[in-house]
């Protein structure tokens, strides 16, 4: 925050001449349908009140009335950017439940389909975060196009394995519905390391840009304690120096196997946030070619032959299974009362936790640095509303 | 009569040619930035999109024309027309070739300068007449950029008619008369003074990584948030011929103007193909950059090129007396 926006902020409300300015719901850079109340004084921002709900759907009902089958295809409409892990976190929680064993091929193949899905959606992020900086009509838009270009690479994957390319319904309680057809293996390494590369170039780009630094440098300071206090995650929290990944505090689906690093940016600015997901983005390639390497043979559901949609019925009881998404911890709770469908479905949305972040690191920036803040912050609005 | 004839003719064909520019050159833009991406562009209407430009024109004019209800309806019909008008005036004294040209003044450029500068009233007429807060925060942004950028663009453009010792267009693509003497390559000061160009003319023309006011992911579209059909048509117009305006004139200052190899009437081609690449120069830093944000677009020029044309403005003015 420079000197003179401090200033401004220190007037507090009545100051000399403020503007109200609404940011959506229909808007190009709010990333689906999201309204931001603006107060500015001149060009900098006083206080920014956030309204959510034009997106809602009622999933949690949803959830209610449809059963253990037919609903993982209807999570992954929570977060359609990263469809895999909303289904995986449903999933889990019924097996928890359940006390259902998933085998270990199936375990691996969760694996391999979360870290390609947070690949695509870093992907997504990275895209229109430039976008928002840089229009699109400028060098915002060359990046958009070459990272929808390696996202679409693994949409290729993804329609290889499940025949969809958005949403995806892969997981099924007690394991995966497909198994990944022959070459699969072969053509995802192949990607990975055409990706490997292309983010080397990202960054080559993006950060030896006198601009782009100056545009990311030192914004939307979220510190330790207020991110803490927030209830941040994700990206967002270990950019802000908290050394905190769920596949790693509490490791699922055999996350324990694998080595990866979990990359801790101490700045909490935009482009530590960023930074943060660029290591991520190898990670998450790394992890993907050590479960290709270390797949192992056997079945891929502990229940195969599901026929009937209300043929799995889960005991009665309650848990709450909680994933690390490309935005954040996605957590499901769940009540089950042993029939085939759930008696209460409760979802936690990382970008709705994320979001409470924006009243606490907008204000004292100008109009500009809103959009740049809002695309570090990398909300889905269908996860937010759900 | 007869001059005033003359003058009308000249004056039509230009401002014809002016505005068929500028529908190719979109398209110019439009497949060169493609490129970049790793995409084809305009593809589908004519052979190799020739006739996209046409399509779009078409388009525009058949859009329905919307005027806000708590519009200030006379500025806001107005401001398109007054925001044309000098972008299209620019290129009354610019010489295409040895006198090839509407009128060339003997203050040309210093005409082309003040004229360039006038699209801000009709800017400022078209943000304040829409009624609109985007359009009003756009142009604020407007005028502090245009004030901010106008002095340095002054200083640059200066450096050539100081090494030249005329404001007269003409005299100043006749004083390089060979690609040794083209004002780009003098030492030094050539090439700062078309660097310090291309970064004046981008924030002149308000392009990426300049362009705070339109910011379509801010401001959603700034001034001309609210227009449609062909009062949009007329401000994208303007905006185009501005940019070739530009490009025609860093041409003219820095790369020899008209001389080329072959027989003079080529003259006017290659004065064309220099102007597209200064064009091309800039489109290409357009297409690279993000967005700055106006408190450090107002710093770059005042603390960095403000001083930095102004201090090249005075070494000149040392080469050229000594």
């Amino acid at each position: 925050m420079d000197l003179e926006s401090r200033k401004v902020l220190e007037m507090g409300y009545g100051g000399a001449e403020r503007l109200t300015m609404n940011m959506g719901p229909q808007h190009p850079s709010s990333h689906g349908v999201f309204r931001a109340i603006l107060t500015l004084e001149g060009e900098t921002v006083v206080a920014v009140d956030a309204v959510i709900g034009y997106l809602h759907r009622c999933h949690e009902k949803l959830g209610e009335s449809l059963t253990y089958t037919q609903y993982p295809s209807i999570a992954s409409k929570t977060d359609y950017v990263a469809a895999m892990t909303s289904e995986l976190a449903y999933v889990r929680a019924a097996e928890i439940i359940g006390k259902i064993d998933v085998p270990k091929r199936a375990q691996y193949l969760r694996v391999v389909a979360a870290e390609l899905q947070r690949i695509a959606s870093h992907c997504l992020w990275l895209g229109t975060w430039c976008l928002d900086m840089g229009g699109a009509l400028g060098g915002g838009a060359t990046v958009f196009l070459y990272c929808i270009r390696e996202r679409e690479d693994v949409l290729d994957l993804f329609e290889a394995l499940t025949g969809a390319r958005l949403l995806y319904g892969l997981h099924q309680v007690g394991g995966v519905r497909y198994d990944i057809p022959s070459e699969w293996a072969k053509k995802c390494r192949a990607t990975m390391d055409k990706i490997d590369g292309r983010i080397s170039e990202f960054e080559e780009m993006l950060e030896s840009n006198a601009f782009f630094l100056a545009r990311t440098v030192g914004i939307g300071v979220a510190s330790r304690e207020l991110a803490q206090e927030v209830g941040i995650s994700g990206p967002l929290l270990r950019g802000s120096g908290v050394n905190y990944d769920i596949r790693r505090a509490e490791p699922y689906s055999s996350y324990e196997d694998f080595d990866f690093k979990v990359p801790v940016e101490d700045a909490g600015d935009c482009f530590a946030r960023y930074r943060v997901r660029m290591v991520e983005f190898r990670e998450s390639i790394k992890i993907v070619r050590q479960a290709l390497d270390g797949l192992p043979a056997g079945p891929i559901s502990s229940r195969p032959g599901v026929k009937s949609v209300g043929q799995v019925r889960i005991p009665k009881g309650e848990a709450y299974a909680r994933v690390e998404g490309a935005r954040g911890e996605v957590g499901c709770y769940l009540i089950a009362d042993g029939s085939a469908k759930p008696y209460r479905m409760k979802w936690r949305g990382a970008s709705f936790s994320n979001l409470a972040l924006l009243p606490h690191i907008i204000p004292g920036h100008k109009v500009a640095d809103v959009v740049a803040i809002m695309g570090s912050v990398d909300p889905v609005f269908g996860e937010v509303d759900r | 009569m007869l001059s005033a004839i003359y003058f009308f003719v000249v004056g039509f064909i230009v401002l014809n040619a002016i505005i068929g520019m500028v529908t190719y050159v979109t398209l110019l833009e439009r497949k060169f930035a493609a490129r970049m991406q790793s995409r084809i562009g305009p593809y589908r209407v004519g052979p190799h999109g020739l006739l996209q430009p046409i399509a779009d024109a078409l388009k525009l004019m058949m859009k329905e024309d919307v005027v806000p209800r708590t519009a200030d309806r006379a500025v806001y019909n107005l401001a398109p027309i007054v925001f044309l008008l000098p972008c299209m005036l620019i290129f009354a004294t610019l010489p295409f070739a040895p006198g090839l040209g509407v009128a060339d003044l003997n203050i040309g450029i210093l005409f082309f300068l003040a004229v360039s500068a006038m699209e801000i009233v009709g800017l400022f007429m078209g943000g304040w007449g829409s009624n609109n807060k985007y359009a009003l925060l756009s142009v604020m942004r407007a005028v502090n950029q245009i004030i901010s950028y106008d002095l340095p663009f002054v200083f640059v453009a200066l450096v050539p008619v100081l090494l030249t010792g005329s404001l007269k267009l003409s005299d100043i693509a006749a004083a390089q008369p060979d690609l040794l003497h083209w004002f780009i390559f003098y030492p030094v000061l050539g090439q700062l003074a078309f660097l310090a160009y291309i970064v004046t003319t981008l924030a002149a023309e308000n392009r990426v990584p300049f362009d705070i006011l339109e910011a379509e992911s801010e401001l959603i579209a700034g001034f001309r948030v609210e227009y449609s059909g062909m009062k949009f048509a007329l401000i994208q117009l303007g905006e185009y011929a501005h940019v070739i305006g530009t490009s025609f004139l860093g041409a003219l200052l820095f790369l020899g103007a008209w001389g080329g190899p072959g027989p003079a009437w080529l003259g006017p081609l290659w004065f064309l193909l220099k102007a597209m690449f200064v064009f091309l120069l800039v489109t290409w830093i357009r297409w690279s950059f993000v967005r700055i944000r106006v408190d450090q677009i107002l710093a770059i020029s005042w603390k960095l090129l403000l001083p930095f044309s102004l201090l090249l403005l005075m070494a000149t003015a040392v080469v050229v007396a000594w």
